[in-house]
């Protein structure tokens, strides 16, 4: 089990202290968490793509690449990359570099943005979504995976004779996780490849969640990738802690009531019952994830939401304490008892590289 | 087979004239049913209770409790009878709101008995003007008599017309029920997904929310764009 962080990378104000963080404070504070995250022993830490304010995260592989030399172990990926606005060979070619200076610590994940003015912004189309989505991917898995492109399709210009560059580390592109919160299309798309899937979970009831997660797991079957329960699955989570529990409710309240996405509407209470939010002891988060996981079946990724709604970078390092000391050992543990032999980990570089040199000597071998 | 109405109500006080007119309309048009010999079941949905659940799904973008459970009755129904009081000249904010939230398709074809209430008659025209136009985007099928009920019209001096109103409302709504719904022709999932061929379907045979991945479009027509 991969367990970590996903940030959206937005700028807000602290609604305690009326105080807004700068851009450039908040893209450094970015940067001291996800070293913050490696130090306490996390897994992944994964950035978002805005093109808008009040984000201030429109270049994540930049970010990637800054905290990938300051950091040994920690995988980093996305919390989305754009695959409906950014050009696919733009991906093919950022990534591919960026798999090489952080020596394959690299995935990511896809998702469309429903921000609409951002299409055309970027010459697209929302209603084009799904259909770019579906487009954009199958070019980028190409331009990858084959050395030289002749392509042409409906949403960008034709290549002829291309080759993206850098090749993938190793000959191996980063494994990709296809988000999405309501789109069955998208579901389908990821088990079609074979892909992760990554369900983001936090601002939607689990009866949502378990059914995405159920179509992606039989569709994977139906390509033939395995059975249901061999396949990939990531999901979100959003929590606050403290060693005592009503600590961690009277302390996040005022975020929570002013928070960006879901504020002002129902109760902290009500929230937390609706959705996956957990605000409490280190115990009651790591109850209620691995409750998780009744819904969904053994999954290989959680990523939780800790710093957004305005919490200042204090809290959010302490929250990572809490996490690395308590929540995250007991998770790894109970987790890995829980998993039966045959459901696979999440895949690495290390396991994709191994996996293709193990299909070069089948090949060679027949 | 039974025959399911909804009637969604969003009067304010309690009790409510939009919700007496809502009990005369949905006892039109059960009786009218029963004479012809259907069974009827009448799903009474009022907003007020649901009120904050409305604003919490604008901010969340989900529902929630009861307000999850209104909307699936609604989109499970033969048929809908809405009532809305008039306020700063159209339907209220709640009454909209509820429609707002709806998802797209959800009263595709379903036949609506409009209805309003108001202090006074000049109102009236609030059923054509901005009910109609509404149903009609939904895609709905409005029966040609709304009925609007002003105070007065509750009063015991009234001569009956209102009455007249609602038999008459209640008697469209019926006969298009009668038409192709009972007869089992036209449903709620054939106006939503992919009927077989002489299936008998109707509303209430939609998928439960549980099984609405239930039919993923296979990823290679979404590959060839279809």
């Amino acid at each position: 089990m991969q367990l970590g962080i996903f940030s959206v990378g937005d700028v807000t104000q602290d609604p305690t202290t009326g105080r807004t963080p700068s851009e450039h404070e908040r893209i450094r504070n970015t940067v001291a968490i996800a070293k913050k995250a490696e130090e306490v022993g996390l897994d992944v830490v994964a950035l978002g793509q805005h093109h808008n304010p009040p984000f201030a995260a429109s270049s994540p592989t930049t970010t990637m690449a800054y905290i990938a030399a300051q950091t040994e172990r920690i995988i980093l990926s996305t919390a989305t990359t754009l695959i409906t606005t950014t050009d696919p060979v733009r991906i093919a070619e950022d990534y591919a570099q960026l798999q090489h200076l952080a020596d394959g610590r690299v995935d990511l994940m896809l998702g469309r943005g429903n921000t609409g003015p951002v299409y055309p912004w970027f010459g697209k189309d929302i209603r084009d979504g799904i259909p770019l989505a579906i487009e954009n991917y199958a070019l980028l898995r190409r331009l990858w995976r084959e050395e030289v492109v002749n392509w042409e399709g409906k949403h960008r210009t034709p290549l002829q004779g291309f080759t993206a560059t850098p090749r993938p580390l190793d000959g191996v592109p980063p494994f990709v996780w296809h988000g999405s919160i309501r789109s069955p299309e998208i579901a389908e798309q990821a088990a079609y490849y074979g892909d992760g899937f990554f369900a983001n979970h936090i601002f939607w009831p689990s009866s949502h969640t378990r059914q995405m997660v159920n179509l992606y797991r039989r569709r994977f079957e139906h390509y033939g990738h395995g059975t249901a329960d061999q396949a990939i699955v990531g999901l979100g989570g959003q929590v606050f802690m403290r060693a005592n529990s009503q600590d961690a409710v009277n302390e996040f309240r005022p975020y929570f009531d002013n928070a960006p996405v879901y504020g002002h509407g129902p109760s902290l209470e009500e929230f937390t019952q609706q959705t996956p939010l957990t605000v409490g002891s280190p115990q009651q988060v790591i109850e209620r994830t691995l409750g998780f996981r009744e819904y969904v079946g053994d999954y290989q990724r959680q990523l939780f939401l800790v710093d957004h709604a305005g919490l200042p970078l204090k809290t959010v390092l302490e929250q990572l304490d809490l996490l690395g000391e308590h929540v995250v050992p007991a998770l790894r543990k109970e987790f890995a008892a829980l998993r039966p032999d045959h459901v696979p980990t999440a895949p690495t570089h290390a396991s994709l590289v191994d996996a293709d040199r193990e299909t070069a000597t089948e090949g060679a071998a027949r | 087979m039974t025959t399911r109405i909804a009637v969604v109500s969003a009067g304010l006080s309690v009790p409510s004239s939009s919700r007496l007119l809502a009990d005369q309309l949905s006892s039109a048009t059960a009786a009218a049913l029963r004479s012809a010999g259907h069974p009827v079941e009448v799903d009474m949905i009022e907003l007020r209770p649901l009120a904050h659940g409305l604003a919490d799904h604008l901010l969340t973008g989900f529902p929630s409790g009861e307000l999850a459970e209104a909307l699936l009755r609604v989109r499970q129904a033969d048929a809908l009878i809405v009532v809305t009081p008039v306020f700063a000249a159209s339907y209220s904010g709640l009454f909209k709101t509820f429609f707002d939230v709806l998802e797209t398709g959800a009263l595709e074809g379903t036949p609506v008995l409009l209805a309003a209430t108001a202090g006074t008659a000049r109102h009236s025209l609030v059923l054509e003007h901005a009910l109609r136009p509404l149903f009609a985007h939904l895609k709905a099928v409005p029966v040609p008599t709304a009925v609007f009920a002003a105070s007065e019209d509750f009063g015991a001096t009234s001569d009956g017309r209102l009455a007249a109103r609602v038999e008459r409302a209640a008697h469209e709504l019926v006969s298009l029920l009668a038409g192709p719904v009972l007869r089992g022709q036209v449903g709620g999932a054939e106006r939503h997904g992919r009927p077989e061929s002489g299936q008998v379907v109707r509303r209430g045979a939609l998928p439960a929310p549980d099984e609405e991945f239930g039919d993923p479009t296979p990823f290679e027509d979404l590959l060839a764009g279809r």
